[in-house]
């Protein structure tokens, strides 16, 4: 059992407590704790259930490496599954829950399925769940739903209340790890005057050396912890952050650090978390090293703990994870959790060590302390069900004979150390063998590369494979030095601190304990204890003939999800290179992936929420619209009314009384979206030529002309109205989405074909408020509001347009009619644009004056048999098949996309082609129909001849009127074909279709009587 | 006519670790022509000596930003745009050019405060490079405000201006309030 | 995410304020050319893995399109340089043979 000691605990404050609940239970803890040392220290070692067998686990680890103790941390809208117990600093006031167990965490019925491993092998996801049939429904899916995942997802309806930023940094270093290397890395980069940030994500300085009894320059390594932070603190050039880890490197020198700014301390009106988005030169990774498990049977259960994590929770958190502990290693550095442990006055009875052979000062004041230290030993097996009660001990030769119980209550367990290299390997750095540490470390000859094609990272300390204290500043400060060096930065000449820590004896690799156990043993010994994959699994998995890594960790699911390889990664890869008679570095390594550890959506997502979850475009008229109960829709970024509902209106009632007051007296239109773009230059008209599909050349200053972009390719990409302001210079106006496309379109043809061309060109989009005054009381309304020009038929004739002052406004004046009714399309600065839509408004009372929105202006342009961008086209339908042809010079040598209208698809006389569609029955085609063919295809599914690309109630002609692209359509006026329907027909009924004349696509003034007036 | 034409967000305001404000309307023009040759026209109409790259150099009553190499924003009062405009035109008759008013198509920022807190606000919202020897008051650095384009620059180490195009202006001010919202101070520049 | 240094206004733009554009120094073929040429200029690219011309423009800064030199397996940049060019600059070619002696510009 797990208490606090009466002393001890560098990192809490004895002298305040702090309550937090678990599992409902209300437990007290001293600041400084982390959730895992307070519910040890409560006696609490079990923290959560195994994935897939369910079984009881308690804390293995101390730090980000924790596979078992995940908690759901929070309640409501700050409930957030998944939280390591590790790394939670305790707060007042928090909350955590036990995760993946039911109907509690002391007992649960999923523990059954440890009972029959044979149906969860590895690879089960893949072979168990096939046959029968009929069981995946009723039995497998249920069972697997019941029981996938580890914490409970957060309640969708739930509102995360917190706020979390992004922040841009661009510095010379980044150090990745407060421990001393990265804190003698900092020192020569500072000292070189580089730009240091140094991330350490604790929130202490130091690591690991003040909990393994380093002596720095013959002090203890805090005071010479405190010293150097004090002296980066006092460099200008070097910005340390705590809580903050480095989650990612990327390409270029890009990386994400991942700042907990309030997680300790929430209720602070703080962002919760930040996201560090770093531009860097060098990156530094001096991210330490992990001890690894030994794998022996029972080695899961709770109360077995990494020797490193057991010597943390005494030293850091005045924790005692038991009475009595059995250390068990292949290596020296686990004595000092012997002498620890020993030290707090708890009972180590016998350290168990695998090698032959121990005697260096570690282990000779192991024995002289008067600990029993077992050689050529190991563990054949824990006893106990929910915690350990004792431990059989075997000869590691053999195949796991008992020769003794020793009874304990934890094992406190070292298979040796592997470096951190994840940073390193995240961008593509190698790695290479180190045969005497048994680990990987980074190749320093295959570093990963940034832009200038130079390495760009560097590993310091025990994460480039210095494990030992005494190399480990020595090696910081070289590696440092040699990247300063590489960028031109070299650090001055200093003395290194010298690091003091005993000497230790060469481990043995040891990969399964015993070495001889049989399959029953194996099926005991947990590799993966977060995924449940047992050394059992890895060697099935190679029989089943999985030889590569990659393979095997996806079959077994070995190392997957947060744990990355952390604690699992070399004893699978030796049990799998074991398996394969292979040896380790053949066998290689699997693919370390950002993040480190995982990050949370909310540092993700950053301020992208809510109101400025995206840019909404306003119009300078939007406001008005939402004063007037618009209903908005997007179009692009831009929010547009869709129609404005009165009280008690559907939005189809709203639009037909929309589209009767326009044609029947005055509506107006927010048309500021549409794109303008002005063209100038000498060879203006030349470039315009290319532009459109017209002749935009032969346009006379003061009219407008239609006019048809199409892409290289030949396909319909844009259209609107271009109007010629003078000899040099067009003002072309594009669909709403399309300005900017369009005017990037433009400048690459100026800027990488026609450089040599004399055109400038400018986006003027937003400098206007355009308004559509549409209807035959369009010219009264401006007249009425007083005008320097004339705007009648014979001097502003329909295309045509002017410029002058209409009621003090600044006006162009367009006339141009997209409803088919007399209308002008009149363009004031935007800083006007809010007060002459006002002045129209009150003017146009009299004649029954209507803002109408989008959808009024779709119906009213399909009565009108106009095309729009993005129904009637799609990117893969060219003008000639919208009837366009008249959009079409034939006098032009070339334009963007003429080649590719010549290609043989393009010229198929069988490409459908744009007709109008009049139901028989006058209801509306359903949006997305197809029109039915006989036959089938090879597929057995029906043919087509074509389909709707527009369909709406007309409120002018009282019935349904489409417009689609029909096979041969134009030759088949007045014939009838059939479209298919939604309706579901009921059972044995033929498919529901509704029947369509191909018509003219004009329904309405088809010789354009009511615009031309 | 004058009270009714409106900036993009009349007197919004926002206070935090830095202040806010929209600057109200203010004139800019779009001139776009070889900027190797109307150095001359640039000086008569505007009293600026041509900028280098990226850098603003003040006129009578104006500013002049370089914006690439053939195309330079002119910051003026409201109500003179149409007549640097005109003048400019006329100033660069025979020239290839193309000078236009833009003016109401942006929106204008002040966002003054601790130079070290303006600076990180700032770096927020924006990849580029917030420090001060990236980017010194007289320099223009056109980039993305998180979603939208737009354009900083320092008129001395407490006050900053940040101008997007009008339609993003609500969108931007919001940015700029919620990374100047207390509590979020960073201590990095 | 990639980093240029646009050649026009001297901005080591991030790759969020640019945009692709794909192989550079592409012939135009319009009107009048064959089928094959059409095909080879607006579909047929080598996917090089190696050395690669391309374009980017500095669409969230001055606006211009330009040009780059980069190894698409190891993401190293040779060199940026001005659109208004037919063929890879000598100096983008000798910073390329520089550092990849066996690549040659055919």
């Amino acid at each position: 059992m797990s208490t606090r000691l009466s002393t001890g605990g560098r990192l809490i404050d004895r002298s305040r407590k702090i309550a937090f609940t678990f599992n409902g239970k209300r437990l007290t803890g001293h600041p400084g704790d982390t959730l895992a040392s307070a519910l040890l220290a409560s006696g609490q070692t079990i923290m959560g259930r195994s994935f897939k067998y369910h079984r009881p686990r308690g804390v293995v680890a101390s730090g980000a490496e924790e596979p078992n103790a995940l908690v759901n941390l929070g309640q409501g809208k700050t409930h957030e599954p998944n939280q390591r117990a590790t790394t939670t600093e305790l707060f007042d006031g928090l909350t955590a829950t036990s995760q993946n167990h039911w109907p509690s965490l002391e007992w649960d019925i999923g523990e059954v399925n440890a009972l029959l491993p044979r149906f969860l092998p590895a690879g089960f996801y893949y072979k168990t769940f096939i046959h029968p049939r009929a069981f995946w429904k009723h039995v497998f899916e249920p069972f697997i739903r019941q029981s996938a995942g580890l914490g409970k997802a957060p309640d969708p309806k739930q509102t995360d209340p917190d706020r979390y930023e992004h922040f841009y940094a661009h510095t010379d270093v980044v150090i990745a790890g407060g421990g001393i290397a990265g804190l003698q890395a900092a020192l020569e980069a500072g000292r070189a005057g580089a730009k240091v940030i140094l991330c350490e994500q604790t929130a202490h300085w130091g690591g690991r050396a003040p909990v393994d009894g380093v002596e720095i320059d013959g002090k203890p390594a805090e005071d010479w912890i405190n010293d150097t932070v004090q002296v980066l603190e006092g460099m200008e050039n070097v910005h340390l952050r705590l809580r903050t880890m480095v989650a990612g490197v990327y390409d270029h020198g890009y990386i994400l650090a991942y700042e907990r700014v309030a997680d300790h301390a929430p209720a602070a009106d703080t962002p919760r978390h930040r996201l560090w988005r770093i531009r860097t030169a060098r990156v530094i990774a001096a991210t330490g090293a992990l001890e690894r498990p030994l794998s022996f049977p029972g080695n899961d259960k709770p109360g077995v703990m990494l020797a490193s994590a057991m010597r943390d929770y005494i030293t850091n958190w005045g924790v005692s994870p038991g009475d009595r502990t059995v250390v068990v290693t292949n290596n020296d550095d686990a004595y000092r959790t012997a002498l620890a442990i020993k030290a707090a006055g708890l009972d180590v009875p016998c350290i168990v060590d695998a090698r032959e052979e121990a005697d260096g000062p570690l282990v000779q004041e192991a024995r002289a302390r008067g600990i029993r230290v077992l050689t050529g030993m190991g563990i054949a097996n824990v006893k106990g069900l929910r915690g350990v009660v004792a431990v059989q001990l075997c000869r590691q030769a053999g195949e796991g004979a008992v020769v003794e119980d020793i009874v304990c209550d934890a094992v406190a367990m070292s298979g040796g150390w592997s470096p951190v290299v994840h940073l390193w390997s995240h961008c593509g750095g190698k790695l290479t063998w180190d045969k005497a540490g048994a680990f990987f470390r980074p190749d320093h000859d295959r570093p990963p590369t940034d832009q200038t094609g130079e390495g760009f990272v560097v590993c310091a300390g025990a994460a480039d494979g210095a494990l030992h204290a005494t190399d480990c500043l020595s090696n910081a400060s070289t590696s440092a030095r040699n990247m300063l060096v590489s960028m031109g930065k070299p650090a001055p000449e200093a003395e290194v601190a010298k690091a003091t820590a005993a000497h230790e004896a060469p481990l043995a690799p040891i990969w399964v304990m015993p070495q001889g156990a049989g399959p029953k043993k194996r099926s005991k010994m947990w590799l993966d204890f977060q995924n449940d994959v047992k050394v059992s699994d890895v060697q099935l998995a190679a029989r089943e003939g999985y030889e590569s890594v990659e393979h095997t960790k996806r079959y077994t699911t070995l190392g997957m999800a947060t744990d990355q390889g952390k604690l699992s990664n070399i004893n699978g890869l030796a049990v799998l290179a074991d398996a394969l008679g292979e040896d380790i570095p053949r066998v290689g390594t699997t693919t370390f992936r950002p993040p480190y550890t995982p990050i949370s959506m909310g540092a993700i997502a950053g301020e992208a929420r809510g109101e400025i979850f995206q840019p909404l475009r306003r119009t300078p008229l939007h406001d008005w619209h939402v004063d007037h109960n618009a209903y908005m829709e997007p179009v692009g970024h831009w929010r547009r009314a869709y129609c404005y509902p009165q009280k008690g209106e559907s939005h189809r009632d709203a639009v037909n009384r929309e589209i009767d007051a326009t044609r029947g007296g005055l509506g107006l239109l927010d048309a500021s979206t549409l794109g303008k773009i002005i063209v100038k230059g000498p060879d203006a008209g030349r470039f315009m030529d290319m532009l459109y599909t017209n002749m935009m050349s032969s346009l006379k200053p003061g009219k407008c002309r239609y006019g048809l972009m199409c892409s290289e390719n030949g396909f319909l990409m844009d259209d609107g109205v271009v109007a010629r302001i003078d000899e040099d210079t067009f003002l072309c106006h594009t669909t709403t989405g399309g300005a900017d496309r369009i005017h990037a379109h433009m400048e690459d043809w100026l800027q990488c074909e026609w450089w040599d061309w004399k055109v400038y060109t400018a986006n003027v989009t937003e400098q206007w408020a355009q308004i559509g005054v549409v209807g035959p009381k369009s010219r009264a309304v401006l007249e009425k509001l007083g005008t320097d020009m004339d705007l009648s038929n014979a001097a502003l004739p329909f295309m045509g347009w002017t410029a002058g002052k209409v009621g003090g406004f600044d006006m162009r004046i367009f006339r141009i009619a997209f409803a088919g009714e007399l209308s002008f399309e009149v363009s004031v600065p935007a800083s006007q644009g809010r007060a002459l839509w006002d002045a129209l408004h009150e003017a146009g009372q009299e004649f029954g004056v209507t803002a109408y929105g989008t959808e009024a202006m779709h119906v009213m342009r399909a009565e009108k048999g106009f095309i729009m961008i993005g129904d009637e086209t799609d990117g893969t339908v060219i003008p000639q098949d919208l009837g366009l042809d008249w959009a079409i010079s034939k006098k032009k040598e070339d334009y963007l996309g003429k080649r590719a209208q010549e290609r043989s698809h393009m010229t198929d006389p069988t490409r459908w082609k744009l007709v109008g569609l009049e139901t028989l029955d006058g209801s509306v085609i359903p949006d997305g129909s197809y029109a039915v063919a006989e036959g089938v295809n090879a597929n057995g599914q029906g043919m087509t001849q074509g389909r709707v690309t527009s369909t709406y109630y007309s409120p002018t002609l009282k019935r349904g009127i489409a417009m689609g692209l029909v096979l041969n359509g134009p030759d088949r006026m007045g014939e009838v074909i059939e479209f298919n329907t939604t309706k579901k027909p009921a059972k044995g009924e033929t498919p529901k279709t509704v029947k369509a004349k191909i018509v003219s696509p004009v329904f309405y003034d088809p010789e354009g009587e009511k615009q031309n007036v | 006519m004058s009270d009714l034409v409106k900036s993009a967000l009349p007197g919004a305001r926002a206070e935090g670790l830095v202040s806010i404000e929209e600057m109200g309307l203010s004139g800019m023009v779009t001139l776009r022509v070889d900027l190797s040759a109307a150095g001359a026209a640039i000086a008569q109409v505007t009293g600026a000596d041509m900028p280098g790259p990226r850098a603003i150099s003040a006129g009578q009553g104006c500013h002049v930003a370089w914006m690439s190499p053939d195309e330079l924003l002119i910051l003026c009062d409201h109500a003179r745009a149409d007549a640097m405009v005109a003048d400019l035109t006329a100033a660069l008759e025979g020239q290839h050019h193309l000078a236009v008013n833009v003016s109401d198509a942006r929106a204008l920022f002040r966002v003054s405060g601790p130079g070290g807190a303006l600076r990180d606000t700032l770096a927020k919202i924006t990849p580029a490079d917030m420090s001060a020897d990236a980017l010194p008051p007289g320099e223009m650095r056109r980039t993305r405000l998180q979603q939208v384009a737009g354009a900083i620059w320092f008129e001395s180490e407490t006050e900053a201006r940040v101008i997007c195009f009008r339609s993003v202006a609500r969108y931007t001010f919001d940015l700029l309030a919620m990374s100047a919202k207390p509590g979020g101070a960073v201590g990095y520049h | 995410m990639l980093t240029f240094t646009c050649p026009y206004c001297g901005v080591t733009a991030c790759e969020a304020e640019l945009s692709p554009g794909g192989e550079a120094h592409l012939k135009r073929f319009g009107p009048g050319s064959t089928d094959e040429q059409f095909e080879d200029y607006l579909f047929l690219r080598p996917n090089v893995k190696g050395v690669h011309f391309e374009r980017w423009r500095h669409a969230m800064g001055c606006g211009k399109w330009f040009l780059a030199a980069r190894d698409t397996a190891t993401l190293e940049v040779f060199g940026t340089y001005k659109a208004q060019t037919t063929e890879p600059p000598a100096d983008i070619v000798a910073a390329i043979r520089a550092k990849r002696p066996d690549w040659s510009l055919t």
